[in-house]
C-alpha cells in the first residue's frame, strides 16, 4: 500500500494508481462509517488559503476537517484579494505554516501549489491552480465512477465542454486515463480543445481517443459523460457562443438510447449545460458526486496527517 | 600556410578553447551568449558551414586564451546540444568533452506562460525547466508544465 503520509497533493498525474485506489477505499469506508472517524484529527488544524473565489471546494475541505475532529483557520478573502500591495505569497504561506498542520491553496497563477509546497514544511493540497490542476476534484470524480461501476478501467468516457481552460475537465482526463479506458471522446468547440500535453499523455498510454465537435452519435456508446461549463468569456464573438452552446447542452430528450448503466457527471456549479429535466433521471450522478467531496477530502486529510 | 592549416582553414590557437560541432548557423549565437563582441584583445576565429562527417555541416569557434565557466558551457549546450569543447594548451588538445544539456535548467530562461508563478516578480522563485526531449530540444516548466521549444530557448538566450 502506497503511503500518502506527509505528502503534497499537487497534481493528479503525480499520484500512483494504487494511491488513488487507496484514497477511494478509505473514502468508501468513511462514507459508510462516518461517525467512527470523528476524533481522528483532533488537535490538528487545517488552513484554507483561497486566492480565487470558491464555495464548494473550500467549504467541503472545512467540513471534512471538522468531521474528522480537527479545526480550521481561513485566510480572509479580503486579505487574499488585497495581497497586491501587501506581503507576497511566500511570506503569507510561512505565516500560515506556523498556525496549521496542513494547507489547502487555490490560486489563479499556475504552478502556485508546487511553489508553495517547496516553501512550506507542512503538506500542501492543491485546491485548484490556474487552468491546469484540480487533483481533489479528479479524485471525487473517480470515486463516483468507482461507486457506480465497481471499477475504473475499461470504460468508454466522454468529456464535454471547455477542455482547454477547464482545470476540472483536464484533471479528470488525466485521472481516468491512468486506468486504461476503452475509449475517450473529447467533445468541445474547436477553440476549446484539450491541450497538446493531454493528447500526448493519451498517445503515450496508447488510449483510443477522438476529438469531436458535438455528442451526436456517441452518447449510446458511453459509460460516463463528464460535462463541464463553457464560459461565454472564452468566445471573442458573443454570436459564436450563442451559435455553439446548444450543441453542448444535455437534456432528457437526447438520453433515449444511452446504455442502461450510463452516468452523467459534472463538477458543479452548472449554469444551463445540463437541463433540470435530467436531474430526476437515474443517469444524473452529479449530486452524488458533489456529496462525495467531503468523504474524499476526509480520506486525504486522514491519510496525509495520520496514516 | 602548411597543408594541415589549409585544411583547418584558420590557424591553430596556442592556448584557449575550441568549440567544435556547433550546429551549422549557430556560431554567432554562441559568440553572443559568451558576450564576445570582437572588441576583445585576443584572437577569435569563427568558421561556419564547414563539412562534418557526423553533422553534414557545422560551425566552429576558436577562442584564444579563454576558458569557459560551467554556466557558459550549459548555455552553449542549450543552443548547440552536439557541441564539443576542446581545451588547448601549447597547441595541443589537453581536454575534450561534449557539452551536456543539464537535467535541470535553473534561472537561464523564463517561462513563456505569463500566468506562471515563476513570472511573478515578488515571489522568491527561480524559473526551472526539465528536459522533455533532447532532439529537438524541448524543455518543460517544473511549475506550470508549459513547454518551451528550441527556437524560443535560442531567442531568449541570445536576444535575437
Ligand atoms: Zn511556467
Amino acid at each position: 500500500m502506497g503511503s500518502l503520509k506527509n505528502k503534497d497533493i499537487i497534481s493528479i498525474r503525480e499520484l500512483k494508481n494504487d494511491e488513488i485506489l487507496d484514497v477511494i477505499n478509505v473514502a468508501k469506508d468513511i462514507k459508510k462509517n462516518m461517525k467512527s472517524y470523528r476524533d481522528i484529527l483532533k488537535g490538528y488544524i487545517l488552513a484554507t488559503a483561497f486566492f480565487e473565489p470558491s464555495t464548494r471546494t473550500k467549504l467541503s475541505f472545512q467540513s471534512a476537517m471538522k468531521r474528522l475532529g480537527g479545526s480550521v483557520i481561513d485566510l480572509p478573502p479580503e486579505e487574499a484579494s488585497s495581497r497586491a500591495k501587501g506581503e507576497n505569497l511566500a511570506d503569507t504561506i510561512r505565516m500560515l505554516e506556523c498556525y496549521s498542520d496542513i494547507i489547502v491553496i487555490r490560486h489563479k497563477i499556475e504552478g502556485t501549489a508546487k511553489f508553495v509546497s517547496e516553501i512550506a514544511n507542512i503538506p500542501i493540497i492543491n485546491g485548484g491552480d490556474g487552468t491546469k490542476e484540480h487533483p481533489t476534484q479528479a479524485l471525487i470524480d473517480l470515486f463516483t465512477i468507482y461507486e457506480a461501476y465497481g471499477r475504473l478501467d475499461g470504460l468508454t468516457v466522454g468529456v464535454l465542454g471547455d477542455l482547454k481552460y477547464g482545470r476540472a475537465a483536464r484533471s479528470f482526463i488525466f485521472g481516468i486515463s491512468k486506468f486504461s479506458p476503452e475509449k475517450i471522446y473529447l467533445i468541445s468547440p474547436e477553440q476549446l480543445r484539450a491541450r497538446k500535453d493531454v493528447l500526448e499523455f493519451l498517445n503515450e498510454k496508447k488510449i483510443f481517443f477522438r476529438e469531436k465537435n458535438d455528442y451526436s452519435g456517441i452518447l449510446k456508446d458511453l459509460d460516463v459523460l463528464y460535462v463541464t461549463r463553457i464560459q461565454r468569456e472564452r468566445f471573442p464573438d458573443p454570436m459564436e457562443y450563442e451559435r455553439v452552446r446548444g450543441s453542448y447542452r444535455i437534456t432528457k430528450d437526447i438520453l433515449k438510447d444511452v446504455k442502461d448503466n450510463f452516468i452523467i457527471l459534472h463538477p458543479l456549479p452548472r449554469v444551463d449545460e445540463i437541463d433540470f429535466s435530467v436531474d430526476g433521471t437515474k443517469f444524473a450522478k452529479y449530486f452524488v458526486q458533489a456529496a462525495n467531496g467531503v468523504p474524499i477530502r476526509m480520506a486525504l486529510l486522514k491519510m496525509i496527517l495520520v496514516e | 600556410m602548411s597543408e594541415e592549416e589549409k585544411r583547418l582553414i584558420v590557424t591553430k590557437i596556442k592556448d584557449g578553447t575550441v568549440i567544435d560541432h556547433i550546429d551549422a548557423g549557430r556560431a554567432l549565437y554562441v559568440l553572443k551568449i559568451l558576450g564576445i563582441t570582437g572588441e576583445e584583445d585576443f584572437t577569435i576565429a569563427v568558421v561556419m558551414n564547414v563539412e562534418s562527417k557526423r553533422m553534414g555541416r557545422k560551425d566552429i569557434v576558436k577562442l584564444e586564451k579563454m576558458e569557459l565557466r560551467k554556466e557558459q558551457v550549459d548555455e552553449i549546450a542549450l543552443i548547440a546540444p552536439n557541441a564539443t569543447i576542446n581545451i588547448i594548451r601549447n597547441y595541443r588538445v589537453v581536454k575534450k568533452y561534449k557539452v551536456d544539456v543539464p537535467k535541470v535548467i535553473e534561472g537561464l530562461i523564463n517561462c513563456i506562460n505569463p500566468n506562471c508563478i515563476t513570472n511573478q516578480k515578488r515571489e522568491p522563485v527561480r524559473s526551472t525547466f526539465l528536459v522533455k526531449s533532447l532532439r529537438p530540444l524541448i524543455l518543460i516548466c517544473k511549475y506550470c508544465g508549459e513547454e518551451i521549444h528550441h527556437e524560443d530557448i535560442i531567442r531568449q538566450l541570445t536576444g535575437v
